[in-house]
């Protein structure tokens, strides 16, 4: 028990369903209680569902912990029990040290306050105090590269300015433990990358990091144990190596999740791009003509059938839809292509949604996994307030016209 | 599910550090403000925050701060005092409704900032742990700035009409920190409530408005029949606004007794408040 840090028995995170905000006023519960006034105190059960189920771990320190697993199986709400945003309904969790979050870049940011007011309010927010403020911010400063502008009001920032100073705020915490949830999907590749090798320096210097991402290959980089979370629950837990193979090949094979609830009659199966030349089928490195392609099993006939498919971002931006109509199958297997003359956009992780409905009633829909890997040379602006979504292929000329010569380039 | 959190002290290694332990209970009856006592710079940077952004708007914030109650006070000087003819206990009008319109100003702005505070900050909320008593401590700190300026034109406008300050002046720290407490009091059913139920902060206007006719601010405390005033007393403000008036001009006697329900009634609101704002605070994040 000597250098245990982080120490968790039993976690657990009820929530009520459809608890949101805009349902939620006085004037509801009020007419609903005068209503029948037994139902309000009745609640059923159904209302309620588990978001976390008994999750125990341990973290020893010096370790850095990953967190996978797909959307909604518990790793960020297991991330705010542990940062304290939220209590758990039932379980306990002992943390020895202090604890800082990360659970977005600018966290308390204020739009009409300077760079230099939003670096004292920021890391005071994330927990520091003034006077290591103080001594650090000349160092937050050089390492946002903003120097010029630190007295101009952020809400004139770029958006690549903006999450530099964020991020420096954050990177000059000094917890013992560190919580950090997807942040590294923002920002450019750049960002990530600096990110990454901080994190690696607070790993290095025998800290603790819990960290949630959905890239493996990040997770590979840093971490000494993953945890694999399903369903609100662990799935497993073990070293890196022997987690994360598990989790991808059960990714690949569509068994990730037993929570998802998947069609009857239609089920989309797996998804590839056929004839990949990347390192696996779900990976694009060239320019080049694509098709992908969306196996499904049909167990009774459609007969009028629509079918959508779309193309998210990691922080779910749409970037591409279509749907087609009157689509007829047979029982049986089958598969809808897409062929695309290339996919230019900014290299990264995205995912597919595949859709398959008959007279206005879902059949199926699926969330593909595993995501789609863009990794495309980049051709777009070295600088990172000038990445765009797009990465598109381009020539650039410059026609002297008095010589009637022309110089160009292509990219 | 109301929760707790309690520090215990620990031998072992990596544990030179203190533990802190995570877990629900139902309806603990511990307060824990020793938590939000070492957040205490982050308070301060909460109500710095609040008076830059509002100041940040140059020179049409402080006006406003001095314009609003100058205004009400020439109309209550007209309707209430002139036309009405309602007593002043001996006062000049002017003084007599500034002298409650000071602290009913800070006393209402105060309710209203708190109501709104957690749903203000829900993008902090969600992302990042403190005590969340923070906030409404926040919200009726950053009020203090706005008061302050409504004081000094208060000091101006007794000084022309040849009032100095007396002994009774004396009490006017301990009067502040009572109308601070009462705005808090409320500010943190209304904050937690607001929080619950979202159509609160449309009920909390009107709340207000109805509170001060009941407050002696447009009339004094003695229109209230003898008998009658330890009742009227439980209204904090009430004993409030009575001593504002007393300790400005040092004009009457001390409102003692109305004073003692008045701080008693504090006393019981405010505790309650924190019990129902600590039972929420930590699940708060899931609410907002």
């Amino acid at each position: 028990m000597t250098n245990i840090v982080i120490h968790a028995e039993g976690l657990g995170k009820r929530y009520r369903r459809g608890l949101t905000t805009s349902n939620q006023t006085l004037r509801d519960a009020l007419s609903g209680f005068l209503r029948s006034p037994l139902t309000v105190l009745r609640r059923s059960q159904h209302e309620t569902f588990w978001a976390l189920r008994d999750v125990s771990l341990e973290v020893r320190q010096g370790e850095v912990l990953g967190l996978i697993g797909r959307n909604g199986s518990g790793k960020t709400t297991l991330l705010k029990i542990l940062s304290r945003i939220t209590r758990p309904t039932t379980g306990w969790a002992d943390i020895h040290g202090r604890v800082r979050s990360l659970l977005e870049v600018g966290t308390g940011f204020h739009g009409e306050l300077s760079g230099r007011e939003n670096t004292y309010l920021s890391g005071s927010i994330l927990g520091m105090t003034k006077r290591e403020i103080d001594k650090k911010f000349d160092e937050i400063v050089a390492f946002a590269e903003i120097d010029k502008f630190i007295d101009m009001p952020v809400k004139h920032y770029s958006s690549g300015m903006y999450v530099r100073l964020a991020f420096a705020v954050a990177a000059h915490l000094e917890p013992e433990i560190l919580l950090v949830d997807e942040v590294l999907a923002v920002g450019d590749l750049s960002f990530q990358r600096k990110c990454l090798s901080k994190m690696g320096e607070v790993a290095e210097a025998g800290r603790n990091i819990v960290f949630v991402t959905h890239q493996m290959n990040q997770v590979r980089r840093l971490c000494d144990k993953v945890i694999w979370m399903d369903g609100g629950t662990i799935r497993q837990v073990g070293t890196t190596a022997e987690v994360v193979g598990a989790y991808e090949a059960a990714v690949y094979t569509g068994t990730a999740s037993s929570q998802a609830i998947r069609g009857q009659k239609a089920r989309f199966l797996s998804w590839k791009i056929s004839e990949s030349r990347g390192e696996s089928p779900h990976m694009v490195t060239l320019l080049n003509p694509i098709t992908v392609r969306f196996d499904l099993e049909i167990s009774k006939e459609v007969r009028h059938g629509h079918h959508g498919v779309a193309l998210f971002s990691v922080d779910r931006q749409l970037i591409w839809a279509c749907a087609q109509d009157d689509i007829r199958l047979e029982p049986g297997l089958h598969s809808f292509a897409y062929s695309f003359p290339m996919l230019p956009i900014r290299p990264g992780p995205y995912s597919w949604q595949v859709s398959l409905w008959e007279d206005g009633e879902l059949l199926d829909l699926w969330d593909c996994l595993p995501e789609i890997n863009i990794a495309t040379q980049v051709l777009q602006h070295s600088k990172d307030e000038w990445n765009g979504i797009l990465n598109i292929p381009y020539e650039f000329t410059i026609h002297d016209d008095e010589n009637h010569r022309s110089k160009s380039n292509r990219f | 599910m109301g929760v707790t959190q309690t520090n215990v002290p620990v031998a072992a290694k990596p544990s030179e550090f203190p533990v802190v332990r995570i877990r629900p209970t139902s309806g603990g009856l511990a307060l824990d403000l020793k938590e939000a006592w070492a957040y205490r710079e982050l308070l301060y940077f909460f109500v710095w925050r609040d008076v830059k952004v509002r100041y940040k708007q140059t020179i049409v914030g402080v006006v406003w701060v001095v314009l609003q109650p100058l205004l009400t006070m020439g109309v209550f000087t007209l309707f209430f005092g002139r036309l009405a003819k309602l007593p002043s206990d001996g006062l000049p009008y002017p003084i007599f409704y500034f002298a409650a319109l000071v602290p009913w100003a800070y006393f209402s702005q105060a309710i209203l900032g708190c109501t709104n505070v957690i749903v203000e900050n829900q993008h902090v909320i969600t992302k990042v742990y403190f005590p969340r008593l923070v906030l409404p401590l926040a919200a009726v700190s950053s009020g203090l700035v706005d008061f302050a300026i409504g004081f000094i034109v208060m000091l101006v406008l007794t000084a022309s009409y040849g009032i100095w300050p007396s002994s009774a002046a004396l009490a006017l720290p301990l009067l502040v920190l009572l109308v601070l407490l009462t705005a808090l009091g409320i500010g943190l059913w209304t904050s937690a409530l607001n929080a619950l139920y979202r159509d609160v902060r449309s009920i909390i206007p009107f709340l207000v408005q109805f509170w001060m006719l009941a407050s002696p601010v447009a009339y004094p405390s003695s229109l209230v029949p003898h008998r009658w005033r330890w009742l009227y007393g439980l209204n904090p403000m009430a004993g409030v606004i009575d001593g504002f008036r007393w300790a400005l001009t040092g004009h009457g006697a001390p409102p003692g007794p109305l004073l003692l329900a008045s701080t008693a009634m504090v006393v019981i609101v405010l505790v309650g408040g924190l019990f129902f704002f600590q039972r929420i605070e930590g699940t708060v994040a899931d609410r907002v």
